[in-house]
């Protein structure tokens, strides 16, 4: 057992931190969930894909640096030490990139990804639906065979950041659900300024408007468009939802940095006499801390040949209550009059961290998968 | 960087599982808790044979250590069987006696420390800082005592003469007893005492941690077993979501705590051994009151081997550092504010 990494590891820390103290912008970035934000964040997307920083775990010749769990995860800590930005293309990157290294074609890959990493093409999740969110596999949106593809028919709603994105992937019914509702569902991809797409942006509890429901008419969608085969949708759509859930969304690097901001701000700010207070920040301190390991643990597990699987409702259900605490803790920490001042960073990062035990699977779903998976429950009615 | 234990300290731990699984512990336990260390000495014996206490101290005293990562892993088992007696006292013995090697307790060392190690001998253990009980010094050989101003007391045993009371702890296998004031015969003194007992401390905290662990899941399993065979309603209470949620933040609590313990036994920097002591024990604790809730009466009761772990959980949750404890340590001196101050 050992948690130390070796020298060429040390040495690719070390280039990172260089090169991010170096470009990291100086002022803040306008929230990326605004148009003027979004399109800063883009530039933000170019400038690491110049350094090649944008996608270090994919192969070099997509514009990657082939690194390895280890490498990615010591980037992950420096990049949200260095107060670098957050992701505008985590969606595409995090999301949609692993899929296509596991069921897209080459032909896919070599289209669709280097954009994806210069941040010319920003990408959307089209899964939710009005009547599919935790049953996801209940939607209704579907695609209707035409002569050289398919045409799109229904509505998708909650997609994050569908108001300024380029394009979108999502699941459709191609075929009847004769042997049950995870049976005839197909993964493709569309572009979302294609004619008979409908983009109306919905209000978020912060007021932002990126977030967006898709209204579909007819949108052509070529063959090439279809990742995996027509009817595998749902496999290949859950084999990412562990990347979703775990690791690829939530880095223990970005908790680190906020647990530091936090002990930082309790230094400077706290009552030392409040020892309420300063039990959460230590409770902060450790939780960050808990995070980061067993993440290494599962990175040793990974490199070794396991699979993330139903453990990312771990990492979920984790993050999730851990993002809320810790931002509660700065708050109460800032006092309740300053709390209230809506555009302040932690208060900012406080509304988003409502929205994280409901979204990538709500936590009373995560629940159901860690009882029935990992401690072998039956299987009550959902 | 690889955080997974290593083949031969997965090994010990299976060896050490194996051999409380062959002894019949629950019945030791309810001997133990009725003052008759008897069926308890006897699996202890065993396990020190086996090598339980090596970890802890040098090869010099018949040890191969110190090896923590090794006796912690040891010690979830412990927890895991649901072990009495003072072993993690013991233990950390060994580790406060073996650091006066050369120094003013050198003769101590060579005389106790593989008595403890090898020999099956028993040791309860104050510090200065610690709780103000030792535990089960009614039923060990040894009983060390270190006060503020740096002296190592020894007072002999089993019932030693410094004992004035035995009281009783809510887990009645762990038998809290008050040392008379004075007494017992002064081994050494000095800086070099306090510097050892403190080291001594940190391992006592870490392996207790790491003992919370194994209680913790010793409490879970048996609750997902029971989940899945109780029927009410029609059907396994296990397939009702407020039963299955509650065990969820059970594993989830346990899984989160077990790298921390990992952690802290690699470093025994002092921060991170109160942060695993604060999540494993509050995690075990999570666990006991999961675990009497999903058992419904039945687990309120003697008579089921449960109540023996139940019982354990807050008591131990406490001993070594309480969460308040752990949670100064941790806010005084966490090495890992460490990543520069970022960009607000
Ligand atoms: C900020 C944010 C960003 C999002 N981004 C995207 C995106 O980019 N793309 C996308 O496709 N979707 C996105 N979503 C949608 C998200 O995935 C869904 O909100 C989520 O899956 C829950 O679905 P729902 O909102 O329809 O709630 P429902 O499924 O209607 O659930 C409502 C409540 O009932 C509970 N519930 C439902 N079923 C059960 C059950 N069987 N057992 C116990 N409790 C149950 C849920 O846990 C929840 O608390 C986003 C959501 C948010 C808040």
């Amino acid at each position: 057992m050992d948690l130390t990494h070796p020298p060429e590891v040390e040495a690719f820390r070390a280039e990172a931190r260089d090169w991010l103290a170096r470009n990291v912008p100086a002022a803040l970035l306008p929230s990326l969930e605004t148009a003027e934000g979004f399109a800063a964040h883009r530039e933000w997307e170019a400038r690491l894909y110049a350094g090649r920083w944008s996608a270090v775990s994919w192969p070099r010749e997509y514009g990657g640096r082939g690194a390895d769990l280890e490498r990615w995860l010591v980037f992950e800590e420096e990049y949200w030490a260095a107060g670098a930005p957050a992701r505008v293309s985590q969606n595409g990157i995090g999301l949609l990139a692993p899929t296509l290294f596991d069921h897209g074609t080459p032909e896919q890959r070599e289209r669709l990804l280097p954009p994806m990493a210069r941040g010319e093409q920003v990408w959307a999740q089209a899964w939710s639906e009005p009547e599919a969110g935790s049953d996801l596999a209940s939607l209704r949106a579907r695609a209707e065979r035409t002569a050289d593809g398919w045409l799109l028919y229904g509505q998708k709603t909650w997609s994050s950041r569908a108001a300024f994105a380029d394009r979108a992937f999502g699941l459709f019914r191609t075929g009847a659900a004769a042997s049950g509702p995870h049976q005839g569902l197909t993964y493709l991809v569309f572009d979302l300024r294609a004619p008979g797409v409908e983009v109306r942006p919905i209000g978020r509890l912060d007021g932002k408007p990126a977030f967006a429901e898709l209204f579909l008419d007819g949108v052509f969608v070529p063959d090439r468009d279809v990742i995996g085969e027509p009817g595998q949708g749902w496999r290949i759509a859950m084999s990412a939802t562990g990347s979703e859930r775990g690791l690829a969304l939530r880095s223990p690097g970005r908790f680190l940095a906020a647990a530091d901001r936090l002990y930082a701000l309790w230094r400077t700010a706290a009552d030392p006499a409040d020892t309420a207070l300063r039990d959460r920040v230590a409770d902060a301190l450790v939780g960050a801390r808990a995070y980061e390991l067993f993440t290494w643990a599962a990175a040793a597990r990974i490199a070794e040949g396991g699979q993330a699987g139903a453990e990312s409702s771990l990492n979920k259900v984790f993050w999730s209550q851990y993002d809320l605490a810790l931002h509660e803790t700065a708050l109460d920490l800032l006092g309740g009059a300053e709390a209230e001042l809506i555009d302040g960073e932690w208060a900012q990062g406080w509304l988003f961290s409502l929205a994280g035990p409901i979204y990538a699977g709500t936590n009373e779903i995560q629940r159901d998968i860690i009882a029935e998976r990992l401690l072998g429950l039956p299987k009550g009615r959902r | 960087m690889r955080f997974l234990p290593t083949e031969e300290q997965t090994d010990f731990a299976r060896a050490v599982r194996a051999l409380l699984a062959a002894a019949d512990v629950p019945a030791a336990v309810r001997a133990w808790s009725a003052g008759d260390f008897a069926p308890g000495r006897t699996v202890w014996r065993r396990l020190a044979a086996a090598g339980l206490f090596a970890p802890a101290a040098p090869e010099a005293y018949g040890g191969a250590g110190p090896l923590p990562v090794e006796l912690a892993a040891a010690m979830v088992e412990v927890g895991r069987a649901g072990m009495p007696g003072p072993v993690v006292e013991t233990a950390s013995a060994a580790v406060l006696l073996s650091r006066l090697e050369g120094g003013p307790g050198g003769e101590a060392a060579a005389r106790f420390v593989p008595r403890l190690v090898a020999g099956g001998e028993a040791a309860s253990l104050l510090l200065p800082g610690g709780g103000p009980y030792a535990l089960d010094a009614d039923a060990a050989e040894h009983c060390f005592a270190v006060d503020a101003a740096g002296r190592l007391h020894a007072y002999g045993g089993p019932h030693p003469a410094g004992v004035a009371a035995v009281l009783r702890s809510a887990d009645p296998a762990r038998r809290p007893a008050r040392l008379a004031p004075g007494g017992g015969e002064v081994l050494a003194a000095g800086p070099g005492v306090l510097a050892a007992a403190r080291a001594a401390g940190d391992w006592a905290r870490l392996l207790t941690a790491a003992q919370c662990l194994g209680v913790g899941e010793a409490l879970l399993e048996r609750t997902a077993r029971y989940a899945r065979q109780r029927t009410q309603f029609g059907m396994p209470i296990g397939a009702f979501q407020a039963v299955k949620h509650r065990l969820a933040d059970t594993l989830l609590a346990l899984e989160f705590a077990r790298p921390l313990v990992w952690a802290a036994a690699l470093s025994l920097d002092a921060a991170e051994v109160a942060a695993a002591k604060l999540a494993a024990g509050g995690a075990a604790y999570g666990a006991a009151l999961t675990a009497l809730q999903v058992h419904g009466a039945i687990g309120y009761t003697e008579e089921l081997d449960l109540s023996l772990w139940l019982r354990k959980a807050r008591p131990l949750r406490d001993a070594w550092g309480t969460p308040r404890e752990c949670r100064a340590v941790v806010a005084g001196s966490w090495p890992h504010a460490r990543r520069g101050t970022p960009a607000t």
